[in-house]
């Protein structure tokens, strides 16, 4: 019995082996590894759907990039970086042919696949998540924290809320309420740095996974009493501290939350609490954005749409995961314009193009992308490429932008970054590349 | 006919002592054992090595220490997890912190921490017991992690918490690719079942199954309690905490304490549950189930799908995978509460009169 289903478990691997051989060379394949069930499910469906239905938007509307038609896979990773081993070792052999960069949407996961994307010769885009001392790239050539990381946010939200409090937070007291994993733990270092040079008082306090249940943090926080929160959740920990807040009167408004806490699914389920509340972003919601729009129009009108559930097309996360496919995208282009026009890349190609990104905002508005992503341009020593955010806040039924784009403190936080992603050298015992070099 | 053993005399006391005293068992194991190590090697793919067969070799070992600890001397642990956690940490620390200790030195080494902390958790095993004791040992999965996270010197002061293992040296040469992690893994792995099934049958052993069925009895008969709960507790945490250095160093590269949660825990619980609880077979067998089963039902599933032209969304298939994967632990633990290893052992007695079952 147990012999029969093994033989057969083999020769649906070799079935399966076998079709990944055949791709066509003027494909560009996407590996997909997405999580639409398990915890954070909901937050997955939203992100890859956007995803997804950007790559079907490229091939209706311009037939591929430059004609070179997107093919993807999708492997579920259930947020478990046991199945995003898995899942990246069953999609690699094809990524090895050709391959967009791989988001992975988790930290963990992105951690895992960080030595083995670089010796495969496949990106990964980590877009506001960690390892973020890839930054610098010299150390992490195949990694890319875009947009912005998890420090280059902290730091920006205290330049925001320190311009509320008219330039200064001395004497201010800050409490800084994390997830405790490597995601919540990841800014401590920056905002430590932060409150010596702003002479500010902080504290930090960390709620255990999942965090549905942070009555002892919430008590410390009214016994601190302190002039503003500053957020890291992730999941169900979201709308329990946002109701939490509402418990203990604690204004939502002094509260601000990293991107991850910023969406729809945290602030409805919230309700009333959530008014006021805000949280860093670096894409608008709604779909007034004209991608946004069209991307209705086109792969809603053609029924190829990805997402079953369509009141989520303009989610936040919806929307983020467009921007994700945007810069993927955009990445091939550049690639494309020093490899070949009309050719599939593969995974080091891409990974040029990653490190050469320059999207303007006149690009921007060109594909109809405004507010969906800041202005980018990467190089060698900067993986980033922009380090800016907007701060929106919850009005009861939508997130409205406050702000205009804000960046971090990027001569405190980058040298930060440079001398982690060293150590992480010497750990491994390898030499950087010299960025000088490579122009 | 061919699984008889019949005719085969046990003329000294070391061959009516060895390790397979049957001698179509030696012949297997040893075609088993030239399977695994010459002909896979050669033929399986990247993917087999690095998504299944390194870490269903690395989870056999870690059911195997629990099966030692609840199987052989009937104490139920729910922390095992944490057990490989202090492995996975104590080996990336000795490797960080000894100049030049070899690789296998600091595997050791990290199971003897866990050893160590194996002994400490498993102090209440004196005076609690079942489903008490789980509870108890539910303190060590959560000590452990929270200590991992509270302290960072554990994990050189990483601002996540994150630890990316070291290369893997072994006599100057680095293992790099899959096929090579994969037989260090195998080998240490073939090596600790073979002692695990040669300690089993020991006078500790014996001992610990004694315990197991009835302490009281036990200890009139002459067993000291203590020193064999403890040894269970010990020996149990080494094997746990040697596939935890494994699970790091070899499979995933970079591990975070939340990584080895309480649902890890549970986890090789099942495999030793669906396995066959007191038995090494069925460390492995339950844990090909628990690991490969899935994998299995997320390629066959689409294909199946689109054999038969159903429309499923990739989110459609990854639920009706879960479900039909209940539904065969479910069927299976109707069909053989015994576990797998059970089936496996019926097989053999019916091969034995086969094909003259009276």
């Amino acid at each position: 019995m147990f012999k029969c289903r093994m033989s057969a478990l083999t020769a649906a691997v070799s079935i399966a082996l076998l079709s990944q051989a055949a791709i066509a060379a003027e494909e560009q394949f996407f590996p997909i590894l997405s999580y639409r069930i398990g915890p954070y499910g909901a937050n997955g469906q939203s992100f890859f759907g956007g995803f997804v239905d950007y790559l079907n938007y490229v091939n209706l509307k311009e037939n591929g990039i430059n004609g070179v038609k997107i093919v993807w896979e999708e492997c579920e990773t259930e947020y478990n970086n046991a199945k995003g081993i898995e899942c990246y070792e069953r999609l690699k052999d094809k990524a090895k042919v050709s391959t967009g960069p791989i988001h992975t949407m988790s930290t963990g996961v992105a951690y895992a696949l960080i030595d083995k994307a670089a010796e495969d010769k496949i990106p990964l885009a980590m877009m506001g998540y960690g390892r973020t001392d890839a930054v610098d790239g010299s150390v992490f050539p195949y990694a890319f924290p875009l947009v912005t990381t998890y420090q280059m946010q902290a730091s920006a939200i205290l330049r925001f809320v320190k311009e509320k409090e008219k330039g200064s937070l001395e004497g201010k007291k800050i409490v800084y309420l994390y997830h405790d994993s490597a995601y919540g733990k990841e800014p401590i270092a920056a905002l430590q740095e932060e409150a010596k040079i702003n002479k500010f008082e902080l504290t930090l306090i960390p709620v255990a996974h999942p965090g549905n249940e942070q009555g002892a943090q919430w008590l410390k926080i009214r016994q601190e009493n302190p002039d503003y929160v500053v957020f890291w959740g992730w999941g169900v920990m979201n709308q329990t501290a946002i109701k939490a807040a509402q418990k203990i009167g604690f204004s939502r408004d002094k509260m601000v939350g990293s991107w991850w806490a910023g969406s729809e699914e945290d602030t409805v389920p919230a309700g009333d609490a959530a008014k006021g509340y805000m949280s860093a972003t670096w894409n608008v919601a709604g779909k007034d954005v004209p991608l946004i729009a069209d991307i209705e129009k086109v792969v809603y009108g053609a029924g190829q749409g990805n997402l079953g559930d369509t009141s989520k097309i303009g989610t936040i996360l919806y929307n983020r995961g467009v921007s994700a496919a945007v810069l993927s995208i955009e990445a091939i282009r550049k690639a494309q314009e020093k490899y070949g026009k009309g050719k599939a890349m593969t995974g080091e190609q891409v990974r040029w193009g990653m490190e050469n990104l320059d999207i303007s905002d006149a690009r921007l508005k060109e594909i109809g992308a405004t507010d969906l992503l800041p202005e980018i341009k990467t190089s060698c020593d900067n993986h980033e490429g922009s380090g800016k955010i907007k701060i929106q806040q919850w009005d009861g039924t939508q997130w409205v932008v406050v702000s205009g784009w804000i960046e971090g403190n990027k001569g405190l936080i980058h040298p930060l970054f440079k001398a982690s992603a060293e150590q992480y050298a010497k750990e491994k015992g390898m030499t950087p590349r010299d960025c000088a070099k490579e122009m | 006919m061919l699984y008889r053993e019949a005719g085969q005399f046990k003329t000294s006391y070391a061959a009516d002592q060895q390790l397979f005293p049957i001698r179509q068992d030696r012949i297997g194991i040893l075609i088993l054992l030239a399977v695994v190590f010459l002909v896979i090697p050669g033929f399986a793919s990247d993917y087999w090595f690095s998504a299944i067969l390194i870490p269903f070799l690395i989870f056999s070992l870690a059911a195997l220490g629990l099966n030692i600890l609840t199987g052989y001397a009937g104490q139920l642990s729910l922390g095992s997890a944490a057990f490989m956690a202090v492995g996975a940490y104590a080996a990336y620390n000795f490797q960080l912190r000894i100049d030049g200790i070899p690789i296998l030195v600091s595997f050791v080494c990290a199971g003897l921490t866990a050893a160590g902390a194996g002994i400490l958790f498993g102090l209440p095993s004196l005076w609690i017991k079942g489903f008490y004791l789980a509870v108890a040992t539910l303190a060590a999965q959560f000590f452990i992690v929270w200590c991992l996270t509270k302290f960072p010197w554990l994990s050189n002061y990483s601002s996540s918490g994150v630890i990316s293992t070291q290369p893997l040296i072994f006599f100057g040469h680095e293992f790099t690719s899959p096929q090579e992690k994969y037989l260090l893994v195998l080998t240490i792995v073939a090596v600790m079942a073979l002692a695990a099934k040669n300690m089993v049958r020991s006078s500790t052993g014996r001992a610990w199954m004694a315990v197991r069925d009835m302490d009281v009895a036990a200890s009139v008969i002459g067993i000291r309690l203590m020193p064999a709960k403890l040894l269970a507790f010990a020996v149990s945490a080494f094997y746990c905490g040697v596939a935890g250095a494994l699970y790091a160093f070899c499979y995933l590269g970079s591990v975070e304490p939340d990584g080895f949660s309480l649902d890890m825990s549970f986890r090789i619980l099942f495999m030793i549950i669906i396995g066959g609880v007191g038995s090494i077979l069925g460390s492995f067998l339950g844990a090909a189930f628990i690991l490969l089963l899935p994998i299995f039902l997320d390629i066959a599933l689409p294909w199946v799908a689109s054999l038969l032209g159903l429309p499923f969304s990739s989110a459609t298939v990854s639920h009706i995978q879960v479900l039909v994967f209940g539904a065969l632990i479910m069927f299976f633990l109707i069909v053989e509460p015994h576990g797998l290893a059970r089936l496996w052992q019926i097989t053999k007695e019916k091969l034995r009169l086969w094909p003259f079952p009276h």
